[in-house]
């Protein structure tokens, strides 16, 4: 179980000439689950891939501000990038294993850290499928292609890849979208399962989901973070008209 | 690790240089040995002079006019069979064969794609040329026809293969359009599917044109070899591409010959290369919409 | 309405005859290099040297010329071309360099290969002293077949989805694993078929090695990359247009051929039925 505190300040976030995040500070309690919601084009998606840089994929991306990952800032110029990927995972919208059996889906990670002993990568393999609740359902056929898997199971297995390099964080790009309401229903219970390993941060445009699974919500609206709080109080008593609006369905 | 990736960044942007070496390697070598001719002869003597005599003792004439004539004509004479043919290959790929039939039609032109030129050439030196010759009662049947004729063949599955990528690349939607407007297949081929792909069939004619007018052994064995303006389509004629090798090997290396076929040769890259920027322009211009 | 429909099958109807006609000629070629051909096929043709002044005898001092010059030079085209085409897919700055190579691939491309036989000649046979020999066929055939492995490299590159790369990355890994590990994997197949079909390319090339590499005799087998070869393509021109017997040199021209044939549709075939093998396993 790694710890680490993460949280922004300040940050801003162009594309080009637009300005897509508006100086967003929050910080992420650790240990719980922080839903990202909003309506769409609010930016969550984009905040959401500055927690592990994966916008500095985008030519014309451009970021001002902070974000600490254990008061370092991981957009120093001295910052170690691919570092800070092993310890800020992310699970994707649309489910992407690699087309590798299941084992080496999983093993990547640690693959790629270095590790050559094949037990330690066989126990890495063994706990990161177990912690995303696919083990029983593979164990049996580690080495089969994981391609052949259902869609929920694919979901699965991109959380138990991420889980592998072992990170403090899972970032979740509204991970279950593309999946029938049962593999959805299970990817939940998983999130709630898996918040005393690692600190999770979703991005969901299902309000409902946020409210299962939640314990701080963070509100956005047009690159703006209007409202950051505990779940049971934005959900009841929110502090923003705008905040309240969405919840209610005014605009969705 | 930092380490291994620049090493990779390295060795990827030499791999690339590479080619840029190449290129002007190329350039500068045939551009070195050529334009020194150009010292002795004057241009306009050489690109329109009629006379190519290099051998003669006292007095070597260099005009390639009857040369480049030829390889107009040739390049012509092949693109009269390749278009129709590949163009036709192509509609029947694209618009008209079924899926099936097009699994088995595809391989036809990738088959003649395939075919190295000599053997091109050999087919027409030893099946078309007497069979030409028996048919128009001819002396000789290596000759710019015969040469036309195999030279088209060989240039064809380029048109069709790239004209068949354009036809396949205008939407759907389009033919659907068409069609429900009460249009014939035949009218929607021709008035919405070609116009719509018409850039690309222009530029892989243009192609054509240059692998054509490029083409060595074939013409070098089946085009007869006189270095005259023909003045009918069963005379022979000798290209610039045939004269190149047909009389590299009796040079000395740093003679005016030697130079003059250098000199050929700079003509013939400047004209591949403006056919090649051409074709490149018009297929540019059609990624852009 | 009638005229209409009238136009429009006999359209339809003369564009299958031309594709037809096509086919017709494909077959009256190919059947002609083989009906020729095949009189003089024989296990001596193919494993012994010719004699008798090219008159008699086989032609494998050929077969293993045109073997030796295609395995040199894709050797030297194919890891340059490969990392070409990583380089333009991955890395794609500066935005002049890149540019810069893509119009050199594409002129390269565009080179009628008699052109490459002089640049050969001026520049490893005599520039570089390296005479006519196998190295020099072998250099001048790689730098030909550079542009067609560089351009069915990168199409391979890019035909693998973009997920798997952004999955990489975002496990932590550099580029350059990403490539290695992820990336080439999966392109592999269709480079493969690339890579394939340009060794039927350069097998049959003749114009880029009459002045840099083959003689039309050459007593024994290279032994050395300094050595001069006797290859199929040169063989066949020069059984059809030098030497004196024509009547006992046309069948062994005909025979070279349809060995040449063989090997390159051979090699053609073997890459098509890849590719189908392929396309009904893949896996996305």
């Amino acid at each position: 179980m790694v710890t680490a505190h993460i949280r922004t300040r300040n940050l801003n976030l162009y594309f080009a000439q637009n300005h897509v995040l508006h100086n967003i500070t929050m910080s992420i309690h650790t240990h719980k689950i922080t839903a990202m919601i909003g309506p769409s084009g609010c930016g969550k998606s984009s905040l959401l891939r500055c927690f592990n840089r994966m916008n500095d994929l985008i030519p014309s991306a451009r970021v001002e501000g902070s974000i600490y990952l254990n008061d370092e800032d991981i957009y120093s110029s001295k910052a170690n990038v691919p570092q800070i990927r092993t310890k800020v995972g992310m699970v994707f919208q649309k489910p992407n294993p690699f087309p590798k059996s299941i084992y080496n889906n999983v093993a990547y990670g640690p693959k790629i850290q270095g590790k050559i002993s094949k037990s330690e990568i066989n126990d890495i393999v063994e706990k990161s499928l177990q912690g995303a609740w696919l083990w029983d359902e593979v164990k049996d056929r580690l080495h089969s292609p994981a391609m052949a898997l259902s869609g929920g199971q694919q979901q699965r297995l991109c959380i138990a890849r991420a889980l592998a390099n072992g990170p403090a964080i899972l970032l979740l790009d509204e991970p279950t979208s593309a999946l029938d309401p049962q593999s959805t229903a299970k990817i939940e219970e998983l999130c709630l399962a898996l918040k005393d390993q690692v600190t999770i941060l979703i991005v969901t445009h299902n309000i409902a989901q946020a409210g299962r699974i939640s314990d701080y919500i963070a509100f956005m609206y047009l690159g703006d973070l209007v409202e950051f709080g505990e779940s049971s109080e934005v959900f009841t008593v929110p502090k923003d008209p705008r905040t309240e609006a969405y919840l209610t369905g005014v605009f969705g | 690790m930092h380490a291994k990736e620049r090493a990779f960044v390295a060795i990827t942007h030499t791999a690339a240089l590479f080619s840029l070496t190449a290129v002007f390697g190329i350039i500068y070598s045939i551009f070195r040995e050529g334009i020194p001719l150009f010292d002795i002869v004057p241009l306009s003597e050489v690109l329109f002079g009629n006379d190519w005599y290099p051998t003669h003792a006292e007095a070597p004439q260099f005009g390639i006019l009857n040369l480049f004539a030829g390889s107009l004509l040739v390049t012509l004479g092949a693109l009269i069979i390749a278009i129709p043919l590949g163009l036709g290959s192509a509609i029947f790929i694209s618009e008209i064969a079924s899926p099936k039939l097009k699994e088995i039609a595809k391989p036809v032109l990738e088959l003649l794609a395939a075919i190295p030129s000599v053997v091109y050439g050999l087919f027409g030196m030893v099946v078309l040329a007497p069979f030409v010759r028996e048919l128009f009662d001819l002396s000789t049947g290596l000759n710019l026809f015969s040469s036309s004729i195999i030279l088209g063949l060989m240039v064809l599955p380029i048109i069709s293969s790239m004209s068949e990528d354009a036809l396949a690349n205008v939407a759907k939607q389009l033919r659907e359009a068409s069609l429900a407007l009460g249009a014939t297949s035949w009218e929607t081929i021709t008035k919405v599917v070609i116009p719509a792909a018409r850039r690309g069939i222009v530029g892989s004619i243009l192609q054509g044109f240059g692998r054509a007018i490029g083409e060595t052994m074939v013409v070098l064995m089946v085009a007869g070899g006189s270095a005259q303006i023909p003045k009918s389509i069963f005379e022979s004629i000798r290209p610039l591409t045939s004269t190149i090798a047909a009389e590299m090997g009796e040079t000395v290396v740093g003679d005016l010959h030697y130079r003059s076929l250098f000199a050929i040769a700079c003509l013939l890259f400047i004209i591949t290369l403006i056919t090649n920027l051409s074709a490149e322009l018009i297929f540019f211009k059609r990624n852009k919409k | 309405m009638n005229l209409r429909k009238i136009y429009s099958v006999s359209g339809r109807f003369s564009m299958s005859l031309l594709f037809i006609f096509t086919t017709l000629m494909l077959f009256i070629f190919l059947g002609s290099i083989f009906s020729k051909g095949y009189k003089v096929l024989s296990w001596e043709f193919i494993s012994a040297a010719p004699r008798a002044g090219m008159t008699e005898g086989g032609i494998f001092p050929a077969i293993v010329g045109t073997f030796w010059l295609t395995l040199i030079s894709m050797l030297i085209a194919l890891p340059l071309g490969i990392l070409c085409a990583i380089y333009l897919y991955s890395y794609g700055k500066p935005l002049w360099f890149v540019n810069a190579v893509k119009l050199s691939i594409n002129t390269l491309a565009g080179i009628p290969s008699i052109i490459y036989g002089l640049f050969g000649m001026a520049i490893f046979v005599n520039m570089l002293s390296l005479d006519v020999s196998l190295i020099s066929g072998a250099l001048t055939l790689s730098v030909l077949a550079l542009p067609l492995i560089i351009n069915t490299a990168e199409e391979a590159l890019q035909s693998v989805p973009k997920d798997f790369s952004e999955a990489s990355i975002a496990l932590g890994a550099q580029k350059s694993t990403t490539i290695i590990r992820v990336l080439l994997p999966s392109a592999l197949p269709n480079i493969l078929t690339g890579a394939i079909i340009s060794i039927g390319r350069v097998a049959g090339e003749t114009a880029p090695i009459m002045f840099t590499a083959a003689t039309f005799y050459s007593r024994k087998l290279p032994a050395s990359l300094g050595d001069e070869v006797m290859a199929l393509p040169y063989h066949i021109f020069a059984l059809m247009t030098e030497g004196s017997k024509a009547d006992k040199q046309e069948p062994i021209a005909y025979g070279s051929a349809l060995v040449l044939l063989t090997m390159v549709l051979g090699i053609s075939f073997f890459a098509i039925a890849i590719r189908y093998r392929m396309r009904r396993n893949k896996q996305w």
